[in-house]
C-alpha cells in the first residue's frame, strides 16, 4: 500500500523546462490523473515516478521510501505505456508472466496469476497468441494485465487509451476503472483528454507549461477552476470570459449589466456555457452561429465584442443575427484576477 | 492557317514504350550481373579442354576434373582453411565491436553522436594500399604479420562500419518502448537487452555477422600483403594466377564466389533494411 509524495522535482532538457519544482501528494489507492496538452510536462512527471527519467531536482516518495536514486526494478511500480510495449518474440502468457518469472515465483503462482490477470482482462482465450495476431485492443488488454499480474503498490499509465478508436476508448475506459478500483492500487494516469479524466479520477491534476495548475476533485476543477486556464481548458466547450469594470463596494459591470463581485481592484467575469439561460434581461449576446446538437444546442455568440458560447434548451428557436439576453446562475460566476489568472475567491 | 498540334502519343503507347525501357532496363542490369557468373561457373563445371573452346555451352558439362584439380593443387586446402579462420574470426571481432557501438548510437545521445557516425563511415575513405605499408611494418614490429589474427584485425576495420550501421537500424527499429517495459517489470538494462532486444534482433546480428564474414572472404590487397606463410585462399589464388593454368583460375574463382553470393543472397533483406529501404 503506497502514498507518492512527489517534492520540489524539477526536470530540465538543456535550455528546456519540462517541469518547475512540482509538489504533489497522491493517497494510498487513488486514481490521480495528469491531465494537460501536449508538452506540458505530464509524461515528463510520469517517466520520473517509474524511473525512466531521472529528476534534476527533487524528491519521490513512494510508501515511506525515497526511490528517486533507484532503478525502476526497485520501484514497486508496474506501467502501461501509449503503444503497449507488449513484447513481440513472447506468448501472451510469456508476456504477463514475464515481470513474474524476473520475481523468480514458483510456477504454480506465476500460472495462477497470469490466469487470473487474464481473466480478468477477458483474454484467457488469447494466451497462447503473439502480440502480432492481436488487434490494438488486444494488445490494450495484453499490457494492462501484464502490470496487474506484477500487483504492484502503483501503476502507472501513460496514455494507455489515445491509440484505440472511440468506440473501443469508450469500452475499455469503463473496463479501466472498474478493474483497478477492484485491484486497490494507487494509479496514475496520464491523459489529455479531459472526458477520459474526469471520468476516471478521483483527482485531476491539470498541468500547463511544467506547472501543476490544480489538482483537486473533478466536479472541483469544472465547478471552481483555480486558474483562468483550467477553465479554459477543461469543459466543452470551454468557460466564457468578459471583461468587468468595477463600480466599487464590490459592484462590477459586465457587458451592460451589473453583477455582485469580489471586493478587488481588478477581476474578469466568468461562466460556463452552460450556466446560462435565456431571460427578460441579461448579456446581450448577437448569435452568429447555432448547432443543434440534439439534447441542446450550441449557440456560438458574440457579448461586448468577445466571443461567446451557450449551451441552451433546444426547444427554443434561435438564428444567427439573434440578439439573445442570456441570464447567468448567479452563483456559477466566477472570477479572475486579470494579472495573475488566478481564481479570487 | 489553323493551329496544327501534332498528334499526341496515345498514353497506351506512351505506357508501352515505358514498360519496355523498363523491362530493357532491368534486363540489362540483370545480364550485367550474371554473364560473369555464369561464364565463370561454365567454365568451373567444365572438363579443360572446354574450358577454352568456342562458342561455349550454355549449360555446363558437369566435367568435375577442373575441379579437382584445383582441389588437389597444393596449398588451395590449406589457404580455404585459412580464409575460414580470417572470415571467423574478423566476425567475431566486428560484431563483438560493432553491436554495442550500434546499439549506443540508436540508443544513447553523447556528444560528438554525428560526428561519431561520419567517423565510422570516414574509415573506408582510405584507400587500403595508403594504409598497407605502415600496417605491415606495425604489424612486423608486433608481430601479427603473417597470423591469421593480424589479417583478421584489418578486416574487421573493414567491416566494422557496415556492422556498426546495420547493427544501429536494426536496434532503432526495435521501440525503446520495450526496454522500459522489461526495465519496470524487474529486468536490468543488460536482463532487458539479453531476454527483450537480443531475441528481436539476433537475425539481423546473425546476417550482419554473415556480411563481415564474406567482406573478409572477399578481401584480396590486405591479405596479399599482410601474409606469406599463411596466405588466405584469395591471396594464395592471386599468387599463383599467372603460374597456374585457366581452369584453375576458373575453378578458384567459383570457390570464392559460391559462398559469397549464397550467403549474400540469405541475408539480402538485412541488407536493404542498412540502405534504408524497407522490405518487409
Amino acid at each position: 500500500m503506497a502514498e507518492i509524495a512527489i517534492k520540489g522535482v524539477a526536470k530540465q532538457f538543456g535550455d528546456f523546462t519540462a517541469l518547475h519544482s512540482v509538489d504533489l501528494t497522491i493517497a494510498d489507492q487513488e486514481f490521480m490523473v495528469l491531465l494537460g496538452a501536449s508538452g506540458c510536462g505530464k509524461t515528463t512527471l510520469l517517466r520520473i515516478i517509474a524511473g525512466l527519467e531521472t529528476p534534476s531536482q527533487g524528491e519521490v516518495w513512494i510508501g515511506d521510501r525515497r526511490v528517486d536514486h533507484l532503478p525502476p526494478r526497485e520501484r514497486g511500480i508496474a506501467m502501461v505505456f501509449q503503444n503497449y510495449a507488449v513484447f513481440p518474440h513472447l506468448t501472451v502468457f510469456e508476456n504477463i508472466a514475464f515481470g513474474l518469472r524476473m520475481a523468480k515465483l514458483p510456477q504454480a503462482e506465476v500460472t495462477r496469476r497470469v490466469t487470473r490477470t487474464a481473466e480478468l482482462m477477458h483474454i484467457e482465450q488469447l494466451l497462447k497468441r503473439y502480440s502480432g495476431e492481436l488487434s490494438g485492443g488486444q494488445r490494450q488488454r495484453v499490457a494492462v494485465a501484464r502490470a496487474l499480474a506484477m500487483e504492484p503498490d502503483v501503476i502507472l499509465m501513460d496514455e494507455p487509451l489515445s491509440n484505440l478508436d472511440a468506440l473501443l476508448r469508450l469500452e475499455m475506459r469503463a473496463e479501466l476503472k472498474g478493474v483497478l478500483a477492484e485491484s486497490r492500487t494507487t494509479t496514475i494516469y496520464v491523459t489529455h483528454d479531459q472526458v477520459e479524466a474526469m471520468s476516471l479520477a478521483d483527482r485531476i491534476s491539470v498541468m500547463n507549461g511544467g506547472y501543476i495548475v490544480q489538482a483537486d476533485r473533478p466536479t472541483q476543477v469544472y465547478r471552481n477552476p483555480a486558474a483562468r486556464f483550467v477553465g479554459s481548458f477543461i469543459g466543452n466547450p470551454p468557460m466564457n470570459f468578459l471583461p468587468a469594470q468595477g463600480t466599487g463596494d464590490g459592484r462590477w459591470q459586465v457587458a451592460g449589466q451589473v453583477f455582485d463581485g469580489p471586493k478587488v481592484e481588478a477581476a474578469e467575469f466568468a461562466i460556463r456555457p452552460e450556466d446560462l439561460h435565456p431571460a427578460e434581461a441579461g448579456l446581450d449576446a448577437e448569435v452568429r452561429v447555432v448547432e443543434p446538437l440534439g439534447p441542446h444546442t450550441l449557440v456560438t455568440a458574440e457579448v461586448a465584442g468577445q466571443p461567446f458560447r451557450a449551451v441552451l434548451e433546444s426547444d427554443r428557436a434561435i438564428s444567427p443575427g439573434d440578439v439573445i439576453p442570456l441570464a447567468p446562475i448567479p452563483d456559477r460566476i466566477r472570477w479572475f484576477d486579470p494579472d495573475t489568472h488566478k481564481a479570487i475567491q | 492557317m489553323s493551329d496544327v498540334t501534332p498528334p499526341a502519343p496515345r498514353p497506351e503507347e506512351v505506357g508501352r514504350a515505358g514498360r519496355f525501357l523498363f523491362w530493357a532496363g532491368i534486363g540489362l542490369l540483370v545480364l550485367w550481373v550474371l554473364v560473369p557468373i555464369w561464364f565463370l561457373f561454365v567454365n568451373a563445371l567444365s572438363a579443360p579442354s572446354e574450358v577454352t573452346s568456342f562458342p561455349k555451352r550454355l549449360w555446363p558439362s558437369f566435367d568435375m576434373a577442373s575441379l579437382q584439380f584445383f582441389w588437389n593443387f597444393q596449398g588451395v586446402t590449406r589457404a580455404l582453411w585459412n580464409s575460414v579462420k580470417v572470415a571467423v574470426l574478423t566476425m567475431i571481432l566486428s560484431i563483438g565491436m560493432g553491436a554495442p557501438a550500434g546499439y549506443a548510437l540508436s540508443r544513447f545521445d553523447f556528444p560528438g553522436k554525428e560526428f561519431f557516425r561520419v567517423l565510422v563511415i570516414m574509415t573506408r575513405a582510405f584507400p587500403l594500399p595508403l594504409l598497407a605499408l605502415p600496417l605491415a611494418v606495425m604489424f612486423i614490429r608486433t608481430g601479427l604479420d603473417d597470423t591469421v589474427l593480424g589479417l583478421a584485425l584489418v578486416h574487421a576495420m573493414l567491416a566494422l562500419p557496415f556492422a556498426v550501421l546495420i547493427t544501429y537500424s536494426l536496434f532503432s527499429g526495435i521501440p525503446v518502448e520495450l526496454e522500459e517495459a522489461a526495465w519496470t517489470l524487474g529486468c536490468t538494462r543488460f536482463q532487458a537487452f539479453v531476454k527483450v532486444v537480443l531475441p528481436l534482433a539476433l537475425p539481423g546480428i546473425a546476417a550482419s555477422a554473415v556480411f563481415a564474414f564474406v567482406i573478409s572472404w572477399n578481401e584480396v590487397f590486405a591479405a596479399a600483403v599482410l601474409t606469406i606463410e599463411n596466405r588466405t585462399l584469395t591471396a594464395f589464388l592471386l599468387q599463383s594466377l599467372n603460374v597456374s593454368p585457366l581452369p584453375l583460375k576458373f575453378a578458384g574463382g567459383a570457390a570464392l564466389v559460391l559462398p559469397a553470393l549464397i550467403f549474400i543472397f540469405a541475408v539480402r533483406k538485412y541488407l536493404f533494411a542498412m540502405w534504408g529501404i524497407a522490405n518487409r
